[in-house]
């Protein structure tokens, strides 16, 4: 009877979990109850993920409206992977959360938190469930309104500016989409995107789509920080408290990428995105760049979550290169790194929230000799680390070789030349880390630190251990990528 | 000569929507001052709410209540779809001003340049 509603209660959940947090007074409450419901989230994308993968893609009709006049619920492998993505890693942040952010906020406040929190969840589950073109904006607003908050809670002022200067790029970014739909609209009569989808080749051939797919695609590009339009991630994810960087980087700008790959594939027809708009040669091409450039500005970067955060839009940057492809194995490739990137970037932001806690900074110049001091958090940063670069029997091994395999397939050989290039460049950024914490002698500062508690140290390497695990068992990662992509490529069970 | 100008000003919704929409995003980009900014902001986006108003309305239509003698009503989903973008509007606009305070309770200055000048020098 339930498992019938299994789609709507993967928004419905956390959202009507949001006002009630807000009502707790006592903030261990608020904290335990944000934990509860993302523990249940996760049962549910659990339960969710297989009903599709015995059953087949889920429609949904919500409040029992038919389709296409009422919102549709969706759910194929593509949104399966994205779910599990984010529930994941929202069970994994939490328990970390008490200790992290109840050491960077006032604790009179931290329901205010959990219930930002839980609005962000909601907007990202409801992104990547909904089957709705309209929908997807509102939850888009939903998940990046209270990420602008959970931001602008960092120490420090520079987190309100950048804050600020993601509000205004990320309100561009959803307006444009804003456009694009209702150009779309215009043109179809309709906001479902399975309609959509149906209808839109007859009108193919005229300039309102055409306008309507350059709107989307800068809109959503701007959302998923693709290179050029990146501006506002490396302060938003540098001056955000930790956990917010952790959870924020792993989660919102896959859903970008979701977002991305909904719309060309399954909204506009992959013959019109990558034949008449020639949109997969700029994605490469832009994506050539972001990979190249971005991963040498990570260098010279002394903040470790600002290098990071550089490191960030490279690696957005992978995954556009294989959607760029517009081939099965290059969307599963895509996609594959997309689960991983989120797991390793995840447990790298967490492994710096543990520094952040004990030594108040994760500036380099601060963090001589602390993995003697820090040795398990160290040693959490140097797997993530390696994982970051594509060591094999970790995740970041796999996704790498889809992507140099699916590079190949299709004879760009000098892309894979790119990959190995990037590759060397994140060995040299992770090196520095590893250096100035294993090699330099410990300042007196140091000296007095200790390791971080349990509480941050468990999360941390539970994050750490999946990405072990992937790296040798990718096999279910891989699946449910793979099935995703053909789903969307259209050669998949509809 | 007189086709071309009915196509250009039988389009004047549009102009409206085009002139507002450049008129925001100009101000967003060009303004120092953080709360021009987002009053820019809120003109580009209010620019797409009337973009969608205006394709609601059909030739002849009236309003969408089922009355005597009304045989065409205009779209009624545009205007529903608006109603929820206004209230997105609303919200970011509200928390940008929220931010801009608790920005000039920091930094004492709400002008961009300032603020930057404030970060450098830290």
């Amino acid at each position: 009877m339930l498992s019938a509603h299994l789609p709507a209660l993967q928004v419905i959940v956390p959202l009507v979990s949001a006002p009630v947090c807000l009502l707790l007074r006592n903030p261990r409450h608020a904290w335990a109850f944000a934990l509860a419901v993302s523990w249940v989230t996760l049962a549910v994308a659990i339960n969710l993920a297989v009903q599709v993968h015995a059953s087949g893609t889920t429609s949904y009709a919500l409040g029992a409206w038919a389709v296409p006049w009422g919102i549709e619920y969706r759910v194929d492998m593509a949104s399966v992977l994205m779910i599990l993505i984010i529930t994941t890693i929202g069970a994994i942040v939490m328990p970390y959360s008490w200790r992290s952010i109840g050491h960077e906020i006032d604790k009179k406040h931290l329901q205010l938190f959990y219930t930002c929190y839980l609005l962000c969840l909601t907007g990202l589950l409801g992104i990547v469930v909904t089957g709705d073109a309209f929908n997807l904006f509102v939850f888009l607003e939903i998940s990046s309104l209270s990420s602008y908050v959970l931001i602008s809670l960092g120490s420090g002022r520079r987190a309100l500016t950048a804050a600020l200067q993601y509000l205004v790029m990320g309100t561009i970014g959803a307006t444009f989409i804003l456009i694009g739909i209702g150009l779309l609209y215009m043109m179809t009569g309709t906001l479902n995107m399975a309609d959509l989808s149906q209808r839109l080749p007859v009108n193919a051939d005229s300039r309102t789509i055409r306008v309507a797919f350059a709107f989307v695609t800068v809109g959503v590009s701007i959302k998923l920080a693709l290179f050029p339009l990146h501006l506002w991630l490396p302060n938003a994810y540098t001056y955000a408290p930790s956990v917010v960087s952790a959870f924020i980087a792993a989660t919102a700008t896959k859903t970008g990428i979701y977002i991305l790959l909904r719309f060309f594939f399954t909204v506009f027809g992959i013959s019109f995105s990558f034949e008449a708009m020639h949109v997969g040669e700029i994605l490469m091409l832009l994506a050539s760049v972001a990979i190249l450039v971005t991963s040498l500005v990570a260098v010279f970067q002394d903040n470790v979550k600002r290098m990071l955060a550089y490191s960030s839009i490279g690696h957005i940057g992978y995954m556009i290169l294989g959607i760029g492809m517009a081939t099965t194995a290059g969307v599963t490739a895509g996609m594959v790194h997309l689960f991983n990137h989120a797991i390793i970037k995840g447990s790298l932001f967490l492994a710096m929230g543990c520094i952040f806690l004990r030594l108040g900074s994760v500036e380099l110049s601060d963090m001589h000799g602390i993995a003697r001091q820090m040795p398990w958090t160290m040693a959490a940063f140097v797997t993530g680390g390696l994982s970051l670069i594509g060591i094999p029997l970790t995740a970041g091994f796999i996704s790498k070789w889809y992507l140099v395999n699916a590079v190949l397939s299709i004879g760009y050989w000098p892309l894979a030349v790119l990959i190995l290039v990037s590759s060397l460049l994140g060995l040299i950024y992770i090196w520095r880390v590893v250096e100035t914490a294993y090699f330099q002698m410990p300042g007196y500062k140091i000296r007095k630190l200790s390791e971080a508690p349990a509480a941050l140290l468990v999360p941390t390497w539970l994050l750490i251990g999946t990405n072990l695990y992937f790296g040798v068992n990718a096999g279910l990662v891989t699946d449910i990528a793979g099935q995703g992509a053909a789903v969307l490529i259209g050669q998949g069970v509809p | 000569m007189h086709d071309m100008m009915h196509g250009v000003l039988g389009l004047y919704n549009y102009w409206i929507v085009i002139i507002l929409m450049m008129t925001g995003f100009y101000t967003v980009i060009a303004r120092p001052n953080l709360v021009k900014k987002i009053i820019g902001l809120f003109i580009f986006q209010t620019s797409v709410f009337i973009l969608f108003i205006s394709m609601a309305k059909i030739e002849g239509g009236t309003a969408p209540i089922i009355s005597e003698g009304a045989r065409i009503y205009s779209n009624p989903l545009p205007h529903v779809l608006i109603l929820t973008a206004i209230v997105v509007s609303l919200a970011t606009t509200a928390l940008a001003l929220a931010l801009v305070i608790r920005i000039r309770e920091a930094y004492g200055t709400i002008d961009e340049d300032d603020i930057h000048v404030q970060d450098e020098a830290a």
